[in-house]
């Protein structure tokens, strides 16, 4: 059967550098998948050619059956969205960054929309005029994965969004996940560091000096 | 117009030389180590404005038509190439910088001769093109330094926005921005303190040769329009070109090679 993700023989090298050798695995549909490995492993590496920001020197990666590199880029990416590790935010207000999905779709803004996302995630609506600069780091973090759902994708790559969040707002995020996954229907990759999440993972990939060391199910 | 006041003589021009002694010394007083820099510049410059005022002098006695084309292409060519250099390694620029010179400095010395504004004889087409294409060269050349600084900052804020989906346009929309503005900066600082703070140089030069000074002030006011249009046209240009140079065909940032890398902490 044809996975969501096929990646097989992913390799990455740069400056003659080893970064990432041999990973393969595959994601279904509407799976939870949590990727974990020391810093500097390769995690964030490894999503980045996920999501197409960079390319990878070696191997296959297939979404929906078909190479990632027969994609239009801007398209694929809609659909395979990543959320960085300590995203930066736009402009000046709230509203600046949960209108740029909107803009570079030339839709108009959908304010009640926006609202709503907003108090889905304990913010209270009229945070959309708030200025960025009075956000705390949760809520940084929050608005910052806001806008890669304005629209849902089909895959949502989160690079480390709960680090250095303290338990509140790391229960909102997996608030947040376990929502986006069952309700929306969409496909999780999670990097992590963060026990708790590695514990709870239904599924716990392992890289290690760039090359996978453990892809395990559990129940 | 009586041009034989505005003769200088030779001795003048020594002395005036002495003048730059003092700049050396004050290099070499505070140890700017300028001075070997300082000592070419000027005789670079002597040479230079000797070559071209020789060559302007001829160009303007057989005012031939095909002759004051080419020099005003090569003015043109050498404002592009001298805008290339400051780009630091962004590709394409020397053909960017050309065309962006050529078409700013075409339309605003264009659309005077249309209007007859202006004459298309050396006397003026020369000067004028000189001056439309070096402000442009300016403005070029601080846009690509300002779109090399800003694709480093702000890396981040342009990679988080093409992974939401934004085309590179959209993704790089702000620093185009910020770089049209600041290549426009100092044509419209200028623009404000004219008058009050700089008595512009063509205008300077016509009072200077005896030119009634509302007759210069006109010309001077014709001239800032010219070079407003000039400067964001090739700003505009210059941006909207260049910045896809910072991507490659898989619409990924990728920096130029040559550009100057933050160290890593
Ligand atoms: N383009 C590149 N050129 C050279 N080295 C790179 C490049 N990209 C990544 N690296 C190196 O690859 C290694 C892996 O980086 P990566 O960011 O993927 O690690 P990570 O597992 O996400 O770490 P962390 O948990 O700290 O976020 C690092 O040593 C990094 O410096
Ligand atoms: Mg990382």
């Amino acid at each position: 059967m044809m996975s969501l993700i096929d990646l097989e023989n992913v390799g990455f090298q740069a400056d003659g550098q080893t970064i990432l050798k041999d990973i393969s695995f595959s994601v279904e549909e509407q799976e939870i998948v949590t990727i974990t490995g020391a810093s500097g492993s390769g995690k964030s590496t490894l999503v980045r050619i996920l999501s197409t920001l960079q390319s990878r020197t070696s191997g296959t990666i297939t979404y929906k059956g078909k190479s990632i590199d027969d994609y239009d880029p801007i398209q694929y990416r809609r659909e395979v969205s990543y959320c960085f590790q300590q995203p930066s935010l736009f402009g000046d207000t709230v509203k600046d960054n949960l209108q740029f999905p909107y803009d570079i779709r030339n839709q108009a803004f959908d304010v009640k929309r926006a609202q709503e996302a907003l108090t889905a995630v304990d913010l209270n609506s009229n945070y959309l005029d708030k200025a960025i600069t009075e956000l705390s780091g949760g809520e940084r973090q929050r608005v910052a994965m806001l806008r890669n759902v304005m629209f849902y994708p089909q895959v949502l790559i989160m690079d480390e969004v709960t680090a250095g969040l303290d338990e509140d707002n790391k229960q909102i995020i997996h608030k947040m996940m376990t929502r986006f996954n069952q309700n929306d229907h969409i496909t999780l990759i999670i990097i992590t560091h963060d026990q708790d999440e590695m514990d709870h993972a239904k599924r716990l990939i392992t890289i290690e000096n760039g090359q996978l060391k453990g892809d395990e199910r559990r129940e | 117009m009586n041009s034989s006041s505005l003769q200088i003589s030779n001795t003048s021009l020594i002395l005036a030389a002495g003048l730059v002694l003092i700049a050396l010394y004050i290099g070499y007083r505070e140890k700017l180590g300028i001075d070997r820099d300082m000592i070419i510049g000027v005789l670079r410059a002597i040479v230079q404005l000797y070559i071209v005022g020789y060559l302007l002098k001829y160009v303007i006695k057989v005012d031939n038509i095909f002759l004051t084309v080419v020099l005003m292409l090569i003015i043109i060519f050498n404002a592009g190439y001298n805008a290339m250099k400051r780009s630091q390694g962004i590709p394409n620029t020397l053909w960017i910088s050309i065309g962006a010179i050529f078409i700013s400095t075409g339309v605003t010395v264009g659309a005077m001769v249309l209007t007859h504004a202006l004459k298309f004889i050396p006397a003026q087409m020369i000067p004028i093109t000189g001056m439309m294409a070096s402000q442009s060269m300016v403005a070029i050349g601080l846009c690509y330094r300002n779109l090399n600084t800003n694709f480093h900052d702000e890396r981040q804020q342009v990679l988080e926005k093409l992974s939401l989906g934004g085309n590179i346009k959209q993704s790089s929309m702000h620093i185009l921005r910020e770089s049209i503005k600041t290549g426009m900066q100092p044509t419209v600082d200028s623009t404000k303190t004219m008058g009050i703070v700089t008595l512009p140089g063509m205008m300077s030069g016509l009072i200077f040769a005896g030119i009634d000074p509302v007759y210069a002030i006109e010309y001077q006011i014709m001239i800032t329009f010219m070079l407003l249009a000039a400067t964001s046209l090739g700003s505009v240009m210059a941006v909207y070109w260049s910045y896809k140079g910072f991507y490659n065909r898989e619409d990924q940032l990728v920096l130029p090679t040559s550009a100057p890398k933050k160290k890593h902490h």
